[in-house]
């Protein structure tokens, strides 16, 4: 067993090479042309295809029973496949542009009728020639132990030719994925390239029909591209990744499915880009779950801190404070905060050096926290007359974490904020918010 | 219709070349969705070097003007030239900011990829965008004020500055004529101003700019020319000759706080 695996993963013979030559090249057009696919979200319209060429396939078949062949030749399969494959695509765009219903019913009515058709073609053929037919299941699920030299060698070519053409169209294909209108208006064929787009994702879904199979063939479609999309904010980048998971697939299903021929190669194609996807997600550090809980464990605690430190600022500046308990009331008061993050809070300034104590005392700022308290002070107060008196605008630019807001509004427009409040001391424009609770004290 | 004023006096806006055929003509222009019509028999005329304003309640057609002239919704009826030829044969002429909510921010590409968008017909099909591309979007995003953030994800891009690199590609399309939809929506002052100023300089170039506007406060800042749309043409011309009161109201209607505020602003203007 393992001694025939490893013979199978290092392609040791000419037939598997091939075969692997033939799925691996499928799973890298799948991923390529897939990243279009996603980005201008015609993702479903390519399952309706896919499911739209099993009468094809059935037909053709049937065609060439009846002309006396023996019905199981790949190019003649495939070439059914194409035919109902586009007709398919026809009805969902005829469907949905000559009446009211919307895309995805125009995609389900498609979707549904033509696999049901499909289905009772197969059912017809499998009573009428027992054995000779058994063969064609393998187009619904995938196997690609059952394929022959010259198949997989059509498959690879015809699948780097759909590689070719879509690199080659790199910078068109972005273009009008992207924005449709401008393209249109900046004079390029729109529409022909929608089409040409669509023709390549009928191209790989019919390539992969003997591999993955007609229910199947959308996967290698959608997630590798969806996979690339968690590691990744470059569109090259993505393409190239979704192109080596698609790749991956193919390798490892081929593999698996050469080991164990009844498990059909779709199925673990698909468990193979399932997994590489569950990973993405999780680990992509794009928007990955684990970053975005990261990221926003990282927000709460800077939220936190510079509240404190705000709040402190403005205990000290409302000057009221006398003990380590006073204070800590005050604070819980001011933020609601529950003691236990109070605690925490001030655990954390007072481990990076920015508040001190002497025991029995209240807190104090550092010479470093002082600075930093006024830098965070400042910011927040002026966000706030930001708000108030420009909330008509743009509250995206909000960003109170930024370090200084000039970074984010400009010199003109802090200036202009900071004439509008009245001035504390020296250096702080005073809270708008005013702590009249707190304000007995004297003016620090 | 009574009232109604044509862009006859053209002469005022262009001496030099009184018989130069116009930046935009547009005769009969009927544009149908699902046999609702949403423009009527639209004529137009209107001369080159200029910054014009197209404005119109809700549902007006403003946007579908700008699409049908691009060819982008297909007309029921109408022709369409630009400098006296027919809009096929002039696209390179042309310069084109949509909605900035008609596309995905999400999308992966940064700021500068973005506005080299503008180049792609002067690179051709097939070629790919070179370094002196990307230098050329980079004084695109200088002239908007954005060079700083050109290597910057264009979904963490506030709305102002998604706009801003909008108008940049369209900028390096290097076009006569530009047809801009909304390019002020939900943008903050200091863009505001920094688009405002754009315009200006593009007409200073000769270039004609159209622009769908909501706000009627700013139309005598910011236009020298002014189409009044409610479907049809209601008054097309100089701001100063067409933006009245009456036009006003046969545009907007009954819709009167908003008049009240506009019979303000043309009263500021003419001061």
């Amino acid at each position: 067993m393992l001694s025939q695996l490893l013979r199978v993963l290092s392609l040791a013979d000419y037939n598997t090479r091939v075969v692997m030559f033939g799925t691996m090249t499928l799973g890298i057009a799948g991923g390529v042309v897939g990243v279009f696919l996603l980005l201008r979200r015609r993702a479903l319209l390519a399952d309706a295809v896919s499911h739209a060429a099993l009468p094809g396939v059935a037909g053709a078949f049937l065609l060439a029973v009846a002309l006396g062949g023996s019905g199981r030749s790949l190019p003649l399969l495939m070439l059914g496949a194409l035919t109902a494959g586009l007709l398919g695509m026809a009805c969902v765009m005829i469907i949905s542009r000559f009446t009211r219903l919307s895309q995805d019913a125009a995609l389900g009515i498609v979707l549904s009728v033509f696999f049901g058709f499909g289905a009772a073609l197969l059912g017809i053929i499998q009573k009428m020639r027992g054995a000779q037919a058994a063969g064609l299941d393998s187009f619904i699920y995938g196997k690609t132990a059952s394929m022959i030299r010259s198949d997989a060698l059509l498959i690879g070519i015809a699948a780097l030719i759909v590689i070719l053409v879509t690199l080659s169209l790199f910078k068109e294909f972005r273009l009008y994925t992207f924005d449709s209108d401008f393209a249109a208006g900046d004079g390029w064929p729109v529409q022909r390239l929608d089409l040409l787009l669509m023709t390549l994702v009928v191209a790989v879904t019919i390539l992969g029909l003997q591999a993955v199979g007609i229910i199947l063939i959308i996967a290698i479609l959608i997630v590798p591209p969806a996979s690339a999309r968690f590691w990744t904010d470059s569109l090259r980048l993505m393409v190239l990744l979704s192109a080596l998971i698609g790749a991956l697939g193919g390798y490892l299903g081929t593999a698996i499915s050469a080991i164990a021929p009844r498990l059909p190669a779709g199925a673990v194609i698909v468990t193979v880009l399932g997994a590489a996807f569950l990973l993405s997600m999780l680990f992509g550090p794009c928007r990955g779950v684990i970053h975005l809980a990261l990221q926003s464990r990282a927000l709460k605690r800077t939220t936190l801190r510079q509240n404190l430190l705000r709040a402190l600022f403005e205990c000290e500046e409302a000057g009221a404070l006398h003990s380590e308990q006073q204070q800590l009331e005050y604070l819980s008061e001011i933020r609601g905060w529950s003691k236990r993050e109070l605690r925490k809070a001030i655990r954390m300034l007072a481990r990076s050096g920015l508040i001190y104590r002497v025991p029995g005392c209240p807190w104090q700022f550092s010479e470093n926290g002082r600075t930093e308290a006024m830098r965070v002070t400042r910011n927040h107060r002026l966000w706030e007359v930001y708000l108030l008196e420009h909330a008509d605008v743009a509250t995206a630019h909000v960003d109170q974490g930024a370090d200084f807001i000039e970074h984010v509004l400009g010199d003109a427009m802090v200036a202009e904020l900071e004439a509008s409040l009245p001035r504390f001391g020296r250096t702080l424009p005073q809270s708008i918010h005013g702590l009249t609770r707190f304000n007995g004290g004297s003016d620090g | 219709m009574e009232g109604q004023t044509t862009s006859v006096n053209n002469r005022d806006l262009e001496p030099a070349t009184p018989s130069a055929p116009p930046a935009l003509h547009v005769r009969d222009l009927t544009v149908a969705y699902h046999r609702k019509p949403v423009l009527w028999d639209v004529d137009l005329d209107v001369p080159r070097s200029l910054v014009a304003g197209i404005v119109g309640p809700n549902g007006a057609g403003k946007s579908t003007l700008i699409k049908a002239v691009l060819d982008l919704v297909p007309h029921a009826s109408g022709v369409v030239e630009i400098f006296g030829k027919p809009y096929r044969r002039q696209r390179r002429m042309v310069g084109y900011v949509p909605q900035r909510e008609s596309v995905d921010w999400d999308y992966p590409i940064t700021a500068l990829e973005l506005v080299a968008m503008g180049l792609y017909r002067k690179i051709g099909w097939c070629r790919p965008v070179s370094a002196r591309h990307r230098r050329r979007a980079l004084e695109g995003l200088e002239e908007v004020g954005m060079a700083d953030l050109a290597q910057r994800q264009i979904s963490r891009l506030s709305g102002g500055q998604q706009q801003r690199i909008f108008l940049a590609r369209a900028l390096v399309q290097d076009a006569d004529i530009y047809f801009m939809d909304e390019p002020f929506a939900g943008v903050d002052a200091s863009t505001e101003k920094a688009i405002i100023a754009i315009l200006q300089r593009l007409r200073e170039q000769g270039r004609t700019v159209f622009v769908v506007h909501h706000d009627l406060e700013t139309v005598h800042e910011y236009f020298d020319y002014l189409i009044m749309l409610n479907m049809r043409v209601v008054a097309a011309g100089p701001v100063a000759e067409v933006f009245t009161p009456q036009n006003l109201k046969w545009t907007y209607g009954g819709r009167l706080t908003l008049l009240d505020r506009a019979v303000d602003a043309i009263g500021q203007g003419s001061r």
